[in-house]
């Protein structure tokens, strides 16, 4: 119980560090905002390297690599993309 | 081991809170990516000794696989096609973390422990898969209809919305099950419901309305995440879930106040359902030239471009940009003005003029530049429709009315570049074209504007 409650404590902090985070963004980087903290969603990569690694059965370990698969994806496409937003904006 | 473990998690957490502070500065945006992917890195690595694991061959196959399309998808996309791009991988993220709460599900039932399981722990499951799937489907979707492999108007079923809130409680309903029976059928059916809700969500939500439903989903695949957090009981997922969720939300608050409606309306009124509304009589429009636009411009002592979806459509921002450099050579000062949500996501036009190479400092946001109209000599509207319509301030009837735009009727001459008189997105009638002070020039954004900064050369 004590585990629960303070996972809904950390849930509870963060949406709170979220919101105060990002009401300062200027619209000039709403697009690259949105793709790198896309990024940043697909955390669920390390859930998903567990299972795929874990000794279980072929069911599991084709649901665990298919998992590890989009998140890669979400990760490396969505913090590349950004980056190559972000290079374009320059100060003159 | 596992100490070690929750250390490179701690780090991987800050790691990302600096990456998002970061991100909100032009000049600070680019390092905290790269703080942000770091971070990943070193969570992702720390995973790998976790005791659980035994063997990595999946993990390699499914990480190289990954990197491999989503380095291919990162390096090819075109600026223009972002939306969709942020839509698709909206979707992978969604369902990457329905993926693993469903395993975690499968697994504690091939271990028999589902019965010990508590309520809490099963409803995180459900939840997560819930959300999860709708972010897929309803990503899926919008991906469909950015990249227009689907029509992007709103598309209506009969009684739609009522199926929708079936779907919904369908989903609920099954959760409920799944938390009662502790058995994995009822959560298949909350993965089906869920997908068939993302889909039905998504469906009527119409080009111009994307920023919002774009942002929405963003939100949701961080919300996602952060359930599978709870699933896994995984502190790291649960704050750079929850961090990606409150970012996404206060997008989507942003991106429906830009167009003066709630999210609500956003998901339930279908905008551009019907034909054109709004009068139009027997009035003309002044079509110009490019000769004549030039040297219109010519003489401008300062001119504002208002860029829209239209400029994307014609992939013409480098078009533009070289307008920009001709105009500034004759001693013109040009100035962008960036309403909230033109283009298809949050930002889209500021991206595009970025790559163009336009420095971010001429990009004026709305409520710095609407007091300025007045004074303004040449306004060059570029494939924009809706955030200019004046109707949106004077006729109450209309579907835009109320909605915040960029005042350029009050400029001293009004220039629109469009492709036909076909209206908006909204599809409403735009009492802008007909008014004295405009001139409509007709074509192809990326060749009428060719032909305009030769023209310019030559006056």
């Amino acid at each position: 119980m004590t585990e629960l409650l303070f996972a809904v404590f950390v849930f509870t902090l963060s949406a709170f560090l979220g919101f105060e985070l990002i009401s300062k963004v200027p619209p000039t980087l709403h697009t690259p905002l949105m793709s790198g903290s896309n990024a940043i969603s697909g955390v669920t990569l390390i859930g998903a390297i567990v299972i795929a690694g874990e000794m279980s059965t072929p069911t599991l370990a084709v649901l665990g690599t298919a998992a590890v698969v989009l998140a890669t994806l979400n990760v490396v496409g969505g913090f590349w993309v950004t980056d190559r937003m972000l290079r374009m904006f320059k100060r003159r | 081991m596992e100490g070690f473990i929750q250390v490179a998690y701690l780090i991987a957490s800050v790691s990302f809170i600096v990456a998002i502070k970061l991100l909100g500065s032009p000049r600070t945006a680019r390092v905290g990516n790269l703080i942000g992917a770091v971070g990943m890195l070193i969570g992702g690595v720390a995973t790998l000794f976790y005791k659980g694991i035994v063997r990595y061959e999946w993990i390699a196959v499914g990480f190289l696989v990954g990197t491999v399309i989503g380095a291919w998808l990162a390096l090819t996309v075109k600026m223009t096609a972002m939306p969709q791009m942020v839509a698709l991988l909206n979707g992978f993220g969604g369902a990457a973390s329905a993926l693993v709460a469903a395993a975690e599900a499968g697994k504690a039932w091939i271990e028999n422990t589902l019965p010990q399981t508590t309520p809490f722990a099963l409803t995180t499951i459900a939840l997560s898969v819930l959300i999860g799937a709708v972010t897929f489907s309803g990503s899926l979707v919008a991906f469909a209809k950015l990249q227009e492999l689907i029509s992007g108007r709103p598309f209506l079923l009969p009684a739609h919305h009522y199926q929708s809130l079936l779907l919904l409680l369908v989903s609920i309903g099954a959760t409920v099950g799944f938390v009662g029976e502790r058995a994995l059928l009822p959560l298949y059916g909350v993965g089906i419901a869920a997908t068939l809700l993302g889909v039905w969500i998504t469906l009527p939500i119409g080009g111009a309305d994307m920023p919002v439903i774009v942002s929405f989903l963003n939100s949701l695949s961080g919300l996602a995440a952060a359930a599978t957090g709870f699933v896994l009981n995984n502190y790291l997922l649960i704050i750079a879930g929850t961090l990606v969720g409150a970012s996404g939300l206060i997008l989507t608050q942003i991106m429906s106040k830009a167009m003066n409606r709630s999210l609500w309306n956003v998901f339930f009124s279908a905008v551009g359902m019907g034909g054109p509304t709004g009068t139009v009589g027997d009035r003309t429009v002044r079509s110009t030239t490019a000769e004549d636009v030039a040297l219109m411009l010519a003489y401008a002592k300062e001119v504002v471009i208002v860029p829209g979806y239209g400029m994307a459509v014609a992939q013409a921002q480098h078009a533009v940009k070289k307008l920009m450099d001709a105009l500034a050579e004759k001693g013109v000062e040009v100035r962008f003005a960036i309403h909230p949500v033109a283009g298809r996501m949050p930002g889209h036009m500021n991206v595009l003029l970025a790559e163009a190479d336009v420095p971010y400092e001429k990009l004026y946001e709305m409520e710095r530049i609407n007091a300025d109209f007045p004074q303004v000599d040449v306004v060059l509207v570029i494939g924009a429709n809706d955030v200019v319509n004046p109707a949106a301030r004077k006729d109450p009837q209309s579907p835009l009315y109320g909605m915040p735009i960029l005042d350029v009727d009050k400029a001293k001459t009004v220039v629109v570049l469009k492709r036909s008189m076909n209206p908006g997105f909204a599809g409403v009638e735009n009492e802008l074209f007909y008014q004295p002070n405009t001139y409509m020039l007709f074509g192809d954004a990326r060749a009428s504007l060719e032909t305009l900064t030769q023209a310019l050369k030559e006056v």
